[in-house]
């Protein structure tokens, strides 16, 4: 058995036993007390990251409520069709009473009725009176209920409450979806929601075209602070940063409300404008509840995630390639532009990534300063949640934020290659 | 003195500089090159060098005394319009170009044509070999290949005066031997004025045409390199170029350019004055090692011999090194070639040494 018999490809110990078992053996400890490290860390983000997630996945399309609750409504109005210019026959309305007489002895005809209400206004009502009808009848005896539930509210004969409530019926829905981007079938068709209800475009398109904003904004102010910061001498460097870094000290909601005092209409630029006399008293600025406030304060507030990685990045590039292109016969504009700014680039690409991601989730400050026309979707999913309680809207909102900057990280690895992308 | 300085194509007159005030980072630097001619700077770090270096391509200003260039004082005019070519330590090729891209930026930056560019682009790349590399990036090169490539750069537009801040500090042995030919005969041929930084001592002695020993911010000695390491003209210089041994004793007698020295031992031996006048000074003598003569044969009747204990002996394959305890010096070497009739030393071994009056120089102490 001399070690020529063995094939070259398959490497062994002494003993014969294969290289690559034994090598897998020796680093097994190793592995394993490494995933013990990590494993309290992984388990806070299985259960703090990955679930909420997943449950606003499942959320955004989950409706078993309508079927669940209404088992036999569903049920009998398969067989009409939503285009019909009749209402349900007979058995429908029969099963109606029959589900509702259920729903209403377990306490859900509510639940039901709110689900069908984020769809069709009304629905509540309708089903409230329903309800107080149905426990009066007996369904062996009492029919036939159709002109009965008719005269409890005039809704249950109109044939968009059937459409809507046959086309809400399934589960999983797109229904969420539809809403999220202002879209309904309450005629059983997709069609557009009307102008005066349709909100979410809109606030997504702003959402977007603000964060670029600010981005921009972030980037012109944030690159000659980034610059000195990677140029002075060490000592000052250091002050200087701590001053970047001293809002990070500060928390987020003294930032913002700082601004509110600085902004408001008694605020202290508007007090000065008028102590000056730029302004007329009457006539002060509008810095406050509107765009221009949630530009000015989430600028400011993200500015040293812009700084930081820039910094980072100009840090690493040598002064040496500055003056080679000045010894080369490069102006100082020229040297800069052509030389410095280009590798300045990988820094430019992280800072705007991370704050433009930053900005279109952000919630606090529209909130504080925006008021109705400075509302970013974060806001309308906030409001969606608490006021209206429709967590399968929010779930699709949350869940068209996160596959948008998905898709912009895709896009961006794409372009720029993520690797490029530093951030310290 | 200043009158005679000022024919040199590179003059530096009395240039101090000082970064914060309070000290000298250069002390009354005088210098004159001629054209065409290589100049290397050498010396520690922080003797001030490379800051010469800096103020001469404009990136430093000098806070007192004056750069010439062609009789042109330099002093305020900015680094982008001294025309002076300049390779760098870590050859700063732009990494977000190509090699021709590299290349045909000096040539952009004057407003070149693009046809024009391109000839002047290949005949610099081929000068160095590099002509197959064009559309290259540099980080896809080799640090010799990169450095060829700055060497074209800092040629691509030109200039009469080309500065290299230890251009191949970088370099494995080998290639820097190659390189450092490769750089001397390209000056050569162009008949480019260099100035040269390192703190390479044999780089500095086979490349340039003079040296300037830095130190403490002034040049120490300014001469080729022959000179430099035959006769150092003071202790720092002996003792900064080559191998060297010291001793130190008193001049006894001083008669022309012979004296004898009491070392502090109390043996007497002979030397060449250097910086030393009188008798009664103090003085540091040098020795080069391969200049130490163990065979009494070969040295003057009436030399002085000096008592040597054999402490190691070592075999370097051509050569042999015998470490000696000289006077107190344990750290005196011998040097000589691996020859038949040359004989070979234990530890322990008694001998005695001698060398020819003008081998031993007599500096400052």
């Amino acid at each position: 058995m001399s070690s020529s018999d063995t094939k070259p490809d398959m490497l062994s110990t002494h003993d014969g036993e294969p290289l690559k078992k034994s090598l897998g053996r020796a680093l097994r400890r190793q592995k394993i007390r490494a995933l013990l490290l990590i494993a309290p860390l992984l388990a806070f983000v299985i259960l703090g990251f990955l679930m909420p997630i997943g449950s606003m996945l499942t959320r955004s399309i989950d409706n078993e409520v309508v079927e669940e609750i209404m088992p036999q409504t569903v049920a009998a109005l398969e067989s009409w069709d939503v285009d019909s210019t009749e209402l349900p026959p007979e058995e429908t309305f029969r099963a109606l009473v029959a589900d509702l007489q259920v729903a209403a002895e377990n306490r859900t005809a509510l639940t039901f009725a709110r689900r069908m209400n984020y769809e069709l206004a009304g629905f509540t009502t309708m089903v409230r009176r329903a309800q107080r009808l149905v426990r009066r009848i007996d369904l062996e005896t009492d029919g036939p209920f159709r002109d009965m539930m008719i005269e409890s509210h005039e809704g249950w004969g109109e044939l968009e409450t059937w459409r809507a409530l046959k086309a809400y019926s399934s589960s999983p829905t797109i229904g969420y979806y539809l809403s999220a981007v202002d879209r309904t079938m309450v005629s059983g068709h997709i069609e557009p929601l009307p102008d005066d209800r349709s909100i979410h475009l809109m606030l997504f398109w702003r959402t977007a075209w603000m964060s670029g904003l600010i981005c921009f904004l972030g980037l012109v102010l944030g690159y000659p602070i980034a610059f000195l910061l990677a140029n002075v001498k060490e000592r000052y460097a250091n002050l200087l940063l701590i001053m970047v870094l001293l809002p990070f000290w500060t928390s987020l909601l003294v930032r913002t409300s700082s601004w509110k005092v600085l902004l408001q209409e008694q605020g202290v630029i508007n007090q000065t404008l008028v102590w000056i006399g730029l302004v007329a008293d009457d006539n002060r600025l509008t810095m406050i509840n509107n765009k221009f406030g949630v530009i000015v304060a989430m600028t400011q507030i993200l500015l040293p995630f812009m700084i930081l990685p820039l910094y980072s990045v100009m840090k690493t590039i040598p002064p040496s390639y500055v003056r080679a292109a000045k010894s080369l016969g490069a102006n100082d504009w020229t040297a800069f532009w052509r030389v410095y700014f280009p590798q300045s680039i990988p820094g430019i690409g992280a800072g705007a990534i991370l704050v433009f991601i930053m900005a279109v989730g952000y919630y606090i400050t529209p909130e504080l300063v925006g008021g109705p026309s400075g509302m970013f979707i974060s806001n309308r999913i906030a409001h969606q949640w608490y006021v209206s309680g429709n967590w399968g809207l929010v779930g699709a909102l949350g869940t068209i934020l996160l596959v948008a900057v998905l898709v912009l990280y895709w896009v961006y690895d794409r372009v720029v290659g993520i690797d490029n992308v530093k951030l310290g | 003195m200043s009158e005679t300085r000022t024919d040199g194509f590179v003059v530096f007159d009395r240039v101090q500089k000082s970064y914060d005030g309070e000290t000298l980072v250069v002390k009354d630097l005088n210098l004159s090159m001629p054209k065409g001619e290589f100049l290397t700077m050498l010396g520690p770090s922080g003797s001030g060098k490379t800051t010469c270096l800096m103020m001469l391509a404009g990136f430093e200003t000098a806070t007192h005394g004056e750069i010439l260039l062609d009789n042109k004082p330099i002093n305020n005019i900015p680094p982008h319009k001294r025309g002076i070519g300049m390779v760098f330590q870590n050859y700063a090729l732009f990494p977000h170009m190509t090699i021709a891209e590299n290349l045909g930026f000096p040539l952009e930056v004057r407003g070149m044509g693009k046809s024009e560019r391109e000839g002047k682009i290949r005949r610099a790349l081929d000068m160095v070999q590099m002509g197959d590399f064009a559309s290259r990036r540099p980080a896809q090169l080799s640090g010799g290949q990169q450095q060829r490539v700055a060497l074209a750069r800092a040629l691509v537009f030109e200039p009469e005066l080309v500065l290299m801040d230890e251009p191949l500090g970088a370099l494995d042995k080998q290639l820097r031997e190659h390189m450092q030919f490769e750089i001397t005969n390209l000056a050569h041929t162009l008949g480019i004025t260099t100035v040269y930084v390192t703190h390479d001592q044999t780089e500095a002695l086979t490349m340039s045409d003079r040296v300037a020993v830095f130190n403490d911010g002034r040049i120490q000695q300014l001469a080729p390199p022959e000179d430099l390491y035959e006769r150092p003209e003071n202790s720092f210089v002996a003792q900064f170029i080559g191998e060297n041994n010291k001793l130190e004793g008193v001049i006894e007698t001083i008669n022309g350019n012979r004296c004898t020295v009491r070392l502090d031992d109390g043996s007497v031996i002979d030397a060449q004055p250097v910086n030393v006048t009188k008798s009664g000074e103090r003085t540091r003598v040098s020795i080069r090692p391969e200049r130490v003569e163990s065979n009494p044969e070969r040295l003057a009747s009436d030399a002085h011999l000096i008592d040597a204990e054999v402490l190691e002996f070592i075999y370097m394959g051509d050569t042999f090194r015998v470490r000696l305890r000289v006077a107190g010096n344990d750290d005196f070497i011998m040097k000589y070639r691996n020859a038949q009739d040359q004989g070979r030393y234990s530890p322990g071994q008694k001998i005695q040494i001698g060398w020819q009056a003008e081998d031993c120089r007599a500096l400052d102490a």
